[in-house]
């Protein structure tokens, strides 16, 4: 078993995809570098943290980006996010059976945080193309960073998600929130309470994921394989569905009432038994507890 | 600026776009048409809630309203920072609304963003910045995050970044520097409802911004290195 989280970027490409399939479009050959860093005296990379390509998996052509978290967290400046765009642009003319996003991101780059943040919404309006024009695009979240910020949004617009129970999926990381509001309202060195609140288990138990797997880039691949298919329209009818399925969550937890655990009380109200338990179940046993 | 000032001058002193708490709104007419008017105000934090109760205008106005004008009023100090909100799903929340207001685009209603007075990081992404195209008045304030704390975040010298500021403006704070990296199409000055008016005329409806930001300096690869990713080998 290959951990999916202690991998890089191009080790995930090359475990999850068919072998020696992956063809990278701008590789670090080209050294295509953020300039911002540059003028900042930030050292670059050569692929500015992410890489772009087509491959095949299963034997079909897919297309997929990976980015590195080891490389300023996978945070999105304007290269890092135009070779996003790009990718999505060019499965909306060239219509792949998927498109893979291997996200680790901690959001937007501060570096280079105004350009970006528009280039995390180009992302999102770019992947809302790309699914209307009935091409699934597929978010595997499994890296030490999570993904976060503009790309825990950027995943909620993608057809499907598939998470390992060390992935973590949300908008503000812990540290941000307790610097903004204090360690009482999120100890961000408090690791049972940051995964009970953002990680796989937790993710997959609320629907937030659609696949819970092992940390293991071979689930990865068959989870990711499953999806191929995975298409899923965004009608009105699939917004309203939506829209009640949030609604009703919320008013399972109408406030920050319980002095004990939310995340527990959530799961509770959400049918599903024993939920104390969770945190020290396996993923097999988790993915047996989510309601239908 | 004070938002039933805005409505005042936009729609008249009887614009029908009211506040329950934070959150704004109505259906305005304008040149003898119906609006749909949705946003906040105070500054709000968006979270679950307030991410839903715009969504649900939203989608309302698609199902009743087929291809009524959206007028999104953005005052926000970003994402709602809490714990709750993160348990909750704060981010599917957030991308339901940019979905929602990505459908209505689809499906034929022109959708404006107006910055009218502060926009930040996680409340504007699923907002201003994916609508048709986003607006913004001159005073209002646009940002991620202040030079002070990207200095401290960033572990950079503050003077360096205020020195790097003034000619490159994708990391500070600033209307001007959303506008010449296309984020912003235009500041509305002056006759504010000659500014709809033409907004609701003109508005592409495919996103220009990295062509604006690299014709106008202010982001000058974007639009090009997803080219080259259109024609790599």
């Amino acid at each position: 078993m290959i951990s999916y989280a202690e991998c890089s970027a191009r080790e995930r490409l090359a475990q999850v995809l068919d072998a020696g399939s992956f063809h990278e479009w701008l590789p670090p050959s080209e050294r295509l570098t953020s300039p911002h860093l540059a003028q900042l005296g930030v050292p670059s990379s050569f692929d500015d943290g992410v890489a772009i390509g087509r491959a095949k998996l299963g034997g079909v052509e897919v297309f997929v980006a990976a980015q590195e978290g080891a490389f300023m967290g996978g945070g999105v400046g304007e290269v890092h996010g135009a070779k996003l765009v790009g990718l999505l642009r060019r499965a909306l003319r060239d219509r792949p059976a998927a498109v893979l996003l291997l996200a680790e991101s901690g959001g937007v780059r501060l570096h280079e945080a105004n350009a970006g943040l528009i280039a995390v919404s180009e992302v999102m309006r770019a992947v809302l193309d790309v699914r209307a024009a009935g091409v699934p695009v597929i978010t595997l979240i499994g890296g030490a960073n999570g993904c976060f910020g503009g790309m825990g949004i950027v995943a909620r617009c993608t057809d499907h998600i598939v998470m390992s129970d060390v992935g973590r999926l949300a908008m503000s990381g812990p540290e941000v929130i307790e610097a903004s509001h204090g360690v009482e309202e999120f100890d961000s060195r408090d690791r049972a309470l940051v995964w009970r609140t953002t990680g796989g288990k937790h993710r997959w138990l609320i629907g937030d994921c659609d696949v819970l797997v092992e940390d293991d880039v071979a689930a990865f691949r068959q989870a990711a394989l499953d999806a191929i298919g995975a298409s899923r329209p965004v009608t009105l009818d699939a917004l309203e569905q939506e829209h009640a399925l949030l609604a009703a969550r919320l008013r399972m937890l109408p406030t920050a009432d319980e002095a004990g655990d939310d995340a527990i009380a959530l799961w509770t109200r959400l049918g599903i038994p024993d939920a104390a338990r969770v945190p020290e179940l396996d993923v097999a046993a988790v993915r047996a507890l989510r309601p239908e | 600026m004070d938002w039933n000032l805005l409505a005042t001058r936009l729609f008249g002193a009887a614009h029908g776009i009211t506040a329950e708490d934070d959150f704004l709104h109505g259906t305005v007419h304008f040149d003898g048409r119906p609006i749909t008017v949705v946003g906040t105000t105070n500054h709000a934090p968006i979270g679950v809630r307030v991410a839903l109760a715009q969504a649900r205008v939203v989608l309302d106005t698609i199902a009743q309203h087929p291809e009524r004008p959206i007028l999104l009023l953005i005052d926000t100090q970003g994402q709602q920072l809490r714990r709750r909100d993160e348990l909750l799903g704060i981010n599917r929340a957030m991308a339901h609304l940019g979905a929602s207001i990505d459908l209505a685009r689809r499906r034929g209603h022109r959708v404006i963003g107006l910055v009218y007075d502060q926009a930040l990081s996680g409340g504007f992404i699923t907002s201003g910045l994916i609508a048709d195209a986003c607006y913004a008045l001159p005073e209002a304030e646009i940002r991620v995050m202040r030079i002070p704390a990207m200095a401290r975040v960033t572990k950079l010298p503050e003077d360096m970044l205020v020195a790097l500021s003034q000619s490159n403006p994708v990391f500070a704070p600033g209307v001007a520097n959303y506008v010449a990296m296309g984020g912003v199409r235009a500041l509305w000055e002056g006759d504010l409802a000659a500014a709809l008016r033409d907004a609701l005329a003109h508005t592409p409806r495919d996103d220009r911004r990295a062509v604006d930001g690299a014709e106008r300096g202010g982001r000058r690869l974007a639009a090009a290195v997803a080219q080259r990713v259109l024609d790599a080998a």
